[in-house]
């Protein structure tokens, strides 16, 4: 019999949901090396195929294995830009470790842990780029995982790369979205900081299609441009109610809380309001988040409402685990028909209704259909949407010939170049979904630009 | 880092800065915004864009120092940096021909209105307009003003200046007397509603230049919806400027106080650090 899998240890569900700090801690040296003396070292790997960025998974476990974390990160490195982001975040159980031959018997290697633990543990080589510089200027549009992601890949290239972000701060979703107890923000401001030290500069407090037009930045003289502004335009219910006071976007409660630090207000001027009986409306990673981020603010219940069952929900299993332990309630098959305020607009409470599933839909999933009759009310001072989002329609309305689909996805070609010659895009903005996918169209990009460039000069 | 170039009290309370923005001043035009964040503690603040000059990279902002962000801006001197500022955002005003239009404008809403006339002066619309204050002393950018306007009224709460009434007053008058093309005004809420509300009848376009609470002002957060004709809106990406006769305006006003507790925890957290002698600026040099 294989080994079992080790787990990291975890703080206590009753203390880590009143603070903000991380909920595992990560495996310490010996735990990792003993997690990656489980890995079998296949001869052909397949939890490599699982990963949509193509780390050598084997070669960098290998390293950890033999107590040599720094090679183990540059070999993480060599193909992803984010590994502490990744460690923590990536869905891995669909991933790489669904891959892993040892998962066929007992339990797969702990791929993400591992990862985590090598890019916190390494102490960083001196951060260079070995190539010629090629002289040529590309800008990115949009500092989160895509745009950072292509952005690094092609410093590799040689190339003269510049990130325009519209917020004052990089990162994108990893800063405004993800919880400081999932990804600390510590964390991310290292990984952007390496980047920096290879030369990615980074323009922040930039909104292209407005500050600059995709026109403007070919007039400096850049090259060629990779949009990947991500997603805006969160989802409403259109349902009565839905503006409500105190009913907040999942985008708007996390950038309070996450970008704003909204959770140190006075002492941040950014304030939010900290509501007792909080209605998380939404089954995915970001429903979770916002859920977890409510109860840290000191709620007294919260309940996550969710249209069909937990086994639909697009949450990973590990936050949804998490989300219960912490005391999360799960009204799954409940959907909310309209909200209800006071007089002066505030709401006091959702009106509900029970589903049940029928025929599959579009996604696969069974469609819920409501039962009629079995409207009940939860009373709530604080309703949070986590329905997901449109595409940012903002600069591809401001960007002639740009072409969108029917839903506002900016039109990509197999070589993720869009309906303007130079112009490349990915991430949210083409229909991306996850963090890593977005990397992983980043790096796509990044190949597809350089191959591009090469043959507009021959 | 962006720092301020120029400052200058307009009236009580209320300020006249030039911003060193070049990329911002580049593509600047009427009708669009701002979002600034005075240090690494603070809120993102929209403020409509007054004026800009491309040469010389400044951006015009002028403010009425009301809640905290404003405050500190206010204790900022020249020569003083602001950490953010991101623009413009929003769409810009559509400027073309209209005929006569009536410019509308309330308190501070008067420095947003000026860029607004002086671009629809120059596509020779006949401009009339409309200031309203309390007082006389609180009227600002008269000369500017008069430079862009073919006629120009006051409507002031004690009457120090002209009419003692409402700039509704005004505009009623000036609508019965002749045919009106366009009314736009900017301002508080309430002013704006009661503009609406006057040219409704007579059913002439009004536009409005909406200010709720925003986060990104990019699309991405949803704070700065808005009702129109029955539908969610997005100030800062479909605005900020909106037909004012299809405005959900109790929806609005009800926004707007979303924070106003916490809004004034921030503000005397402020001032207790004024008087302690420390506004807790690191802008200054």
């Amino acid at each position: 019999m294989p080994k079992q899998r080790i787990k990291p240890s975890q703080r206590e569900a009753s203390i880590r949901k009143t603070d903000f700090k991380q909920v595992g801690f990560g495996f310490t040296k010996e735990e990792a090396i003993e997690e990656a003396k489980r890995c079998l070292q296949c001869l052909k790997p397949l939890c490599s195929t699982g990963c949509p960025v193509g780390i050598n998974i084997p070669a960098f476990i290998k390293q950890i294995a033999l107590n040599n974390t720094s090679k183990a990160l540059t070999i993480l490195k060599e193909k992803n830009n984010l590994p502490a982001v990744c460690g923590r975040v990536c869905p891995q159980e669909n991933q790489c470790e669904k891959f892993c031959i040892l998962g066929k018997k007992s339990e797969s290697v702990s791929i993400g842990n591992l990862e985590r633990f090598a890019a916190d543990n390494a102490v960083e080589e001196s951060a260079t780029v070995n190539c010629v510089s090629k002289n040529m200027k590309i800008a990115i549009v949009g500092s989160g995982p895509a745009g950072i992601s292509c952005g690094a890949d092609l410093l590799k290239f040689g190339y003269d790369v510049t990130v325009f972000e519209t917020l004052h701060l990089a990162g994108g979703v990893l800063r405004y979205g993800i919880p400081e107890f999932r990804l600390p923000k510590e964390i991310l401001d290292k990984e952007i900081e390496s980047l920096k030290k290879l030369k990615l500069k980074i323009v922040l407090n930039t909104l292209i299609g407005r500050t600059k037009t995709v026109q403007n930045l070919f007039d400096e003289g850049y090259k060629a441009i990779f949009i990947a502004a991500g997603a805006g335009l969160p989802v409403f219910p259109k349902i009565e109610g839905e503006n409500l006071n105190h009913i907040y976007s999942s985008n708007e409660f996390l950038s309070r809380v996450n970008l704003m630090r909204a959770f140190d207000f006075p002492n941040y001027d950014t304030p939010i309001y900290r509501g007792k009986n909080v209605v998380v409306v939404g089954g995915g990673n970001t429903a979770m988040d916002s859920a977890r981020t409510a109860l840290r603010l000191g709620a007294r219940s919260v309940k996550l409402v969710y249209r069909r069952t937990e086994k639909e929900m697009p949450a990973r299993s590990e936050e949804r685990i998490h989300a219960k332990e912490e005391g999360i309630e799960f009204l799954t098959l409940t959907n909310p028909v309209k909200f209800i305020g006071d007089e002066k607009r505030f709401v006091k409470a959702a009106e509900c209704i029970k589903m049940e599933l029928g025929e599959p839909d579009a996604s696969g999933r069974r469609l819920p259909v409501e039962i009629k009759g079995s409207n009940f009310t939860i009373e709530t001072d604080t309703v949070i949407l986590a329905l997901g989002l449109h595409p940012n329609p903002i600069l591809p309305s401001l960007t002639e010939n740009l072409q969108v689909d029917k839903h506002g996805y900016v039109v990509i070609d197999e070589n993720l170049m869009t309906s303007i010659s130079g112009i490349f895009a990915g991430g949210d903005i083409v229909g991306g979904s996850t963090v890593i996918s977005a990397m992983g169209m980043g790096k796509k990009a990044a190949i597809a630009i350089n191959d591009f460039l090469t043959k507009v000069q021959d | 880092m962006y720092k301020i170039i120029s400052k200058k009290l307009l009236s009580p309370k209320i300020y006249n800065f030039l911003i060193y923005a070049p990329e911002v001043a580049k593509n600047a035009k009427a009708g669009q915004f701002i979002m600034f964040r005075i240090d690494d503690k603070g809120e993102r603040v929209p403020l409509t864009i007054a004026g800009a000059n491309v040469k010389e990279g400044w951006v015009r902002i002028i403010f009425q120092e009301i809640g905290k962000s404003t405050s500190h801006l206010a204790c900022l001197e020249e020569g003083d940096f602001i950490k953010d500022f991101a623009g413009p955002l929003g769409k810009p005003t559509e400027i073309k021909k209209y005929g006569t239009v009536v410019a509308v404008a309330g308190g501070v809403g008067t420095a947003e209105i000026l860029p607004v006339i002086k671009e629809l002066k120059k596509t020779d619309n006949k401009i009339i307009t409309i200031i309203g204050a309390r007082s006389k002393d609180l009227i600002i950018l008269e000369d500017e003003l008069k430079a862009e306007s073919d006629e120009l009224f006051f409507a002031t709460n004690d009457g120090s200046r002209g009419i003692k009434g409402l700039v509704t007053d005004i505009l009623r008058e000036v609508i019965s007397n002749e045919k009106v093309d366009l009314i736009y005004a900017i301002g508080p809420a309430v002013m704006m509603r009661a503009s609406a509300d006057v040219s409704k009848e007579k059913k002439i376009p009004t536009m409005v230049s909406l200010n709720p609470i925003m986060v990104d002002a990019s699309g991405m957060c949803g704070a700065c919806r808005v009702v129109i004709n029955g539908e969610t809106k997005f100030a800062c990406v479909d605005g900020p400027e909106f037909d004012a006769h299809l405005v959900d305006w109790e929806e609005l006003y009800s926004r707007l106080t979303l924070f106003k507790e916490n809004e004034q925890i921030s503000l005397d957290k402020f001032k207790k650090s004024l008087e302690d002698g420390n506004c807790g600026c690191p802008n200054k040099e």
